[in-house]
């Protein structure tokens, strides 16, 4: 039952087949189980079950609210939940309790989902790996899979320290952790720079960043204002269109969200794609970008090739410049957004309060870790006065070149580019930790930050089991605010690879011992 | 520029280090005192009273001393925006309102909340623009401006630094020259830029406890922050110039426009040069909250700079502290120096873009744009134009006009008693700006205070008109009116019996003793000195309590006399 779409689980609650508590009960004892993961934070145990009943009522009554409703979903640490604590992963905001929920968290609620908990991500959403978390490092199911300790068990070297785990990536390690561990069915990540799409490539999911300015940023707690999408993370495609669908649309609380109004869509079964353009960009064939994932993203072409859609190379020339620029960018605004944490109005605030002046100093040194200290002070270096032209200007200008790159090669017929969204599978703690935050961020979005950059919708879905049996995907890059087409592409392909769901191994041997002994369950 | 609440600012200089601060908690503990208000409440009524420095230096006096030293004087001023809402969010806009009670999620900037342009302020920045001749940019930026302070809870205000939303206008004033002769001067001031940003909210520092309170109900309050070129020079022309930035924004509804409550703020650019050479090294003389005391601030300035490079000293770059106990500024303690303010394009704003009717878009919705054709349509009567129009109308001097518009709701006294009375304008005039407003000022008391209402006053000026009192009796009743013991004139007329005295027998009775007791007097009128007969007048108007018509007593006397 956990292992179903969100799609396949809607329908087995409409169907009466599970209600939506027992279905509740369920996600929270796995999440219980996979404790371990550290995915969750805050397992918001209570309301889930709240939320739960009021569902099966609306079940009962026949009254229910869309696709969503009574589906369990987890929703990363960065977006404001009214009465849950909001951390960021941060001693600067652990305690703090938003009065206000993130527009997109409401608009899930007001649609019946069920809110299992706040998940695990690098503080303040800085980093690839889901490793600088104050709440500790989250872990990739995949690492406890059958696929994996069957090959490991094959290949001893692997295994040299068992102690040794898999990373999520990130920053949205603990959202995607969730959905590939089988305990919600979809949920919520922000991607600033790759933070949704990344660790949903690391764990086998389903990771859309949808085209800046179509879901509301408002109460989502910001890393870089002017790149900040939520992200849906779902275990198929059609999944994630049907959050989307949710999600869309015109926030007068941001003023960034575009006016025009959203309509909601869904996918089509049958996709012939023999009318799509896909282009090929040269740039992406990246200096470390793995064997395995340059002979899958060749496969995959040749794919589209045999059925029919037209597949070109194409270029995009200022892709070499776009992480640097992104760096730029980032701090800047970091250093400008993470001004407020002074102790003052909420949030942590040091004990040391000689003066005001040392009181802001020692807060924010307690309250932020080495990442965050120093993307504010390079930002703020390159918001000097003597240096804004030098690099800020110069990284905005490099900017616009990157979006026009996107939109010369989509004027020319492209639909949808098809790219690596990683350089590889998921790396060992111990490997992923031997460089820097700053470093590892530099190549771990060395393909998905672009699409910040332009504004770009993108889409990762995992596409095949590596060597080492754990999960590979791949990216589409789709036009300004055709989610439907970019979608419509990357489901054909889903259907073509047929990706295998994770099997658990010792975790997942308890899943039939799950207690069925529910009140609300008896009244089905 | 920087948006310090003027007494904040002296007070975190004169307290050194100030300590931790004692701020609010969303969890609901909060600490503040009640809001400080300024203690002194002064507005710029005495404009057309005190002298006239700049006026005095006249060029010939300039080629007699070479080493005459002219001030040169900016200004920097911000409105706050009349409006029932902050600049970025819905919370409201009250002035002394209980501490922090109107403090929306962002304006505590907690973290995921978004700034959305409140249209209000836009329609009101554009509005002045126009009334200040200005050029409105169809398209303006935001920025983020940082700096650290207690009262800044988002680390950065947003203000528009690279492109504002209106740039290059005039402000015209005029200036009553008073001791020569009763002369209006016009003068016109250029405007650099005008800016839409948020202010600042209060911190009040308890030296005693060591605490910070801190109170954002202003904070996110929309401000006009209007940018004048140096072309004032001296202390009463910036006065002057403010008090008619006042009253246009105050006839345009787009600032309440009170000094005293912080809802205008002037900064002063303050230097001097001697005429022909550059300007000077300037200081920026902030702390200022009445029109008198930015008069007295820039003069003491000028004189200060002045004495300086007299004896060889030089002028440094400095923000100065008015003091307005001791009339004099002093430098502020910055202790960062020079600050970078590290500004950045507000990323969570699109362009603000501003229409007209040929660029309006055709479907759009008249509730979600600006058009700068439609406000220049709704723009009222400024204040220039309402003065020329009360001199046209009424035919009254343009000095009695200034006065009028530039008293607060002295026009409208005017106006009302003017529609309620026969007696000429002229004369209406004399009794509202000589006796009405003296009084007034001598009790420091604003026109909406007075005790006589304006329909007292024109009973009593058609009382007199009628002959029913004499002038002299109409001084009295207006005396007993300002006492407010609640009569109408008539009531008091008939009280104190001041009515005119009807009978011509006692009057001639009373003119008879006059003269029979005064045969010298009498004698010299005779002797054709006839000035003296004022003298005879006046006594029967003592005996009569100036009851009496003077035409009919003095038509008596000569009767009697020749």
């Amino acid at each position: 039952m956990l292992g179903l779409t969100l799609r396949e689980v809607s329908l087995a609650l409409r169907e009466g087949k599970v209600s939506p508590t027992e279905l509740c009960q369920r996600c929270l004892h796995f999440i219980r189980k996979t404790k371990f993961l550290n995915a969750y934070v805050t397992v918001t145990e209570e309301i889930a079950l709240k939320q739960a009943e009021q569902a099966e009522k609306r079940f009962l009554k026949g009254e229910t609210l869309g696709p969503l409703d009574g589906i369990p979903i987890a929703v990363k640490d960065n977006f404001s939940t009214a009465s849950i604590q909001t951390t960021c992963a941060s001693q600067m905001l652990k305690g703090y309790i938003p009065p206000f929920n993130a527009t997109v968290v409401q608009k899930l609620l007001d649609q019946g989902a069920v809110l299992m908990g706040k998940t695990n991500l690098d503080e303040f959403a800085m980093g690839s790996g889901s490793t600088d978390t104050i709440f500790g490092p989250v872990r990739n199911p995949w690492g406890y899979s059958r696929q994996y300790q069957e090959r490991c068990a094959q290949n001893p070297e692997d295994t040299k320290d068992s102690s040794d785990w898999l990373i999520t990536g990130g920053s949205s390690g603990g959202s995607a952790a969730s959905v590939a561990s089988l305990t919600c069915f979809a949920s919520l990540g922000s991607d600033t720079g790759g933070s949704t799409r990344n660790p949903a490539a690391y764990c086998g999911v389903v990771g859309l960043k949808p085209t800046y300015g179509l879901l509301s940023r408002h109460g989502l707690i910001p890393l870089v204002n002017s790149m900040d999408v939520p992200g849906i993370l779902t275990r198929s495609v059609h999944d994630a269109a049907t959050v989307l669908g949710v999600l869309g649309g015109h926030d007068p609380k941001d003023s960034t969200t575009v006016p025009e109004p959203f309509k909601p869509f869904s996918l089509p079964d049958e996709i012939d794609v023999r009318n799509v353009c896909v282009g090929i960009p040269r740039e992406y064939h990246a200096p470390g970008l793995s064997k395995e994932i340059l002979a899958h993203w060749t496969k995959a072409a040749e794919l589209f090739e045999k059925a029919g859609a037209r597949v070109v190379e194409v270029s995009l020339p200022h892709t070499q410049h776009s992480i640097v620029c992104y760096h730029v960018l980032c701090t800047a605004e970091v250093a400008s957004n993470m001004a407020r944490f002074d102790g003052l109005e909420y949030g942590h605030r040091s004990t040391i309060d000689s003066s005001t002046e040392v009181m802001y100093a020692s807060t924010r040194h307690e309250g932020f870790n080495d990442v965050v200290r120093g993307r504010i002070l390079s930002g703020n270096y390159f918001l000097l006065k003597q240096n804004y032209d030098r690099y800020f200007v110069k990284a905005q200008k490099v900017r616009r070149l990157i979006a026009n790159d996107f939109m010369k090669v989509f004027s020319s017929g492209v639909d949808v580019l098809l790219t690596p969204t990683t350089l590889s599978d998921a790396a060992r703690y111990s490997e992923f930790t031997k460089e820097d935050n700053r470093t590892r961020s530099a190549q771990e979005d060395i393909f998905t930050q672009c699409a910040n950059m332009a504004g770009l919708p993108a889409v990762t879905l995992p596409i095949a089991l590596s060597e080492r049996n754990l999960p590979i995907s791949l990216q589409f890059i789709g036009q300004g605010f055709r989610e439907k087409n970019l979608l419509t592409v990357a489901k054909w392909y889903e259907q073509q690879v047929k990706f295998p769901l994770i099997e658990f191994q010792d975790v997942a041997d308890h899943v039939s011992e799950f207690p069925k002994t529910t009140k609300s369950a008896s009244a089905f | 520029m920087v948006l310090h609440c003027p007494w904040t600012m002296m007070a975190a200089s004169s307290a050194g280090v100030c300590t931790a601060c004692t701020i609010f908690r969303l969890s609901g503990r909060y600490w503040f005192s009640r809001t400080l208000s300024y203690n002194n409440n002064f507005s710029i009524r005495n404009v057309q009273t005190t002298t006239l420095h700049c006026q005095s230096q006249p060029q010939t006096k300039r080629k007699t001393d070479p080493r005459k030293w002219v001030g040169v004087v900016g200004l920097e001023i911000h409105a706050q925006i009349h409006s029932n809402a902050k600049l970025f969010s819905e919370s409201g806009v009250h002035f002394a309102a209980p501490p922090n009670s109107l403090v929306s999620y962002f304006d505590a900037s907690l973290p995921g909340t978004l700034p959305v342009l409140n249209r209000r302020c836009v329609e009101a920045a554009v509005m002045t623009s126009l009334a200040l001749n200005c050029t409105i940019n169809k398209k303006s930026l935001f920025d983020r401006k940082h700096y650290f302070y207690a009262d800044l809870p988002a680390g950065y205000q947003i203000t528009q630094q690279r492109l504002p939303i209106a740039v290059a206008g005039s402000l015209t004033y005029n200036l009553l020259v008073r001791q020569k002769w009763n002369q209006v001067v016009t003068k016109t001031i250029r405007i650099k830029q005008i800016q839409l940003e948020q202010d600042s909210g209060k911190s009040l520092h308890d030296d005693t406890r060591s605490q910070t309170l801190i109170d954002l109900n202003r904070a996110g309050v929309g401000l006009m922050e209007v940018v004048m070129e140096p072309d004032m020079c001296c202390g009463e022309e910036a006065a002057a110039a403010v008090r008619e930035l006042q009253l246009i924004l105050q006839a345009l509804g787009t600032c309440q426009g009170n000094m005293a409550e912080g809802q205008l703020r002037v900064d002063a650019n303050v230097s001097v040069h001697q005429p022909g050479e550059p300007l000077g090294v300037r200081t920026e003389v902030k702390n200022i909250n009445s029109a008198r005391f930015l008069a007295r601030a820039i003069d003491y300035e000028i004189q200060r700079q002045t004495d300086v490079l007299e004896s060889g000293g030089w002028i440094l770059n400095e923000t100065r502290s008015f003091d307005y106990k001791s009339g004099r500024t002093t430098p502020m303690r910055d202790k960062e120096g020079l600050q970078d303010y590290r500004f950045m394009p507000e990323p969570n704003l699109p362009p603000l873009i501003v229409y007209d009717n040929k660029t309006v878009p055709a479907h759009a919705d008249p509730q979600q744009v600006v058009n700068i054709d439609q406000i220049r349509e709704r723009l009222p009567e400024l204040p220039n134009v309402r003065r020329s129009r009360l001199v046209e109308q009424y035919g009254i001097l343009p000095e009695h006009s200034f006065t009028l518009v530039n008293e607060d709701g002295l026009m409208e006294y005017f106006v009302s008693v003017a529609r309620e009375t026969k007696a000429e304008p002229r004369k209406i005039i004399g009794w509202i700006i000589k006796d009405l407003l003296g009084l007034l000022k001598q009790h420091s008391l604003n026109v909406s205070q007075s005790p006589i209402s304006p329909m007292s006053m024109a009973e009593l000026l058609n009382l007199l008109e009628a002959g029913t009192v004499s002038s002299s009796a109409a001084k009295q009743v207006f005396q007993e009116l300002w006492k407010g013991a609640g009569s109408s004139a008539s009531q008091i007329v008939q009280k104190l019996d001041l009515g005119l005295l009807q009978d011509r027998s006692t009057l001639e009775q009373i003119c008879r003793t006059v003269i029979d007791s005064h045969q010298e007097e009498v004698r010299a009128i005779r002797g054709g000195n006839k000035k003296v007969l004022n003298k005879l007048i006046g006594l029967v108007q003592r005996e009569l309590k100036g009851r009496a018509d003077p035409v009919q007593v003095k038509t008596i006397l000569e009767e009697k006399t020749l």
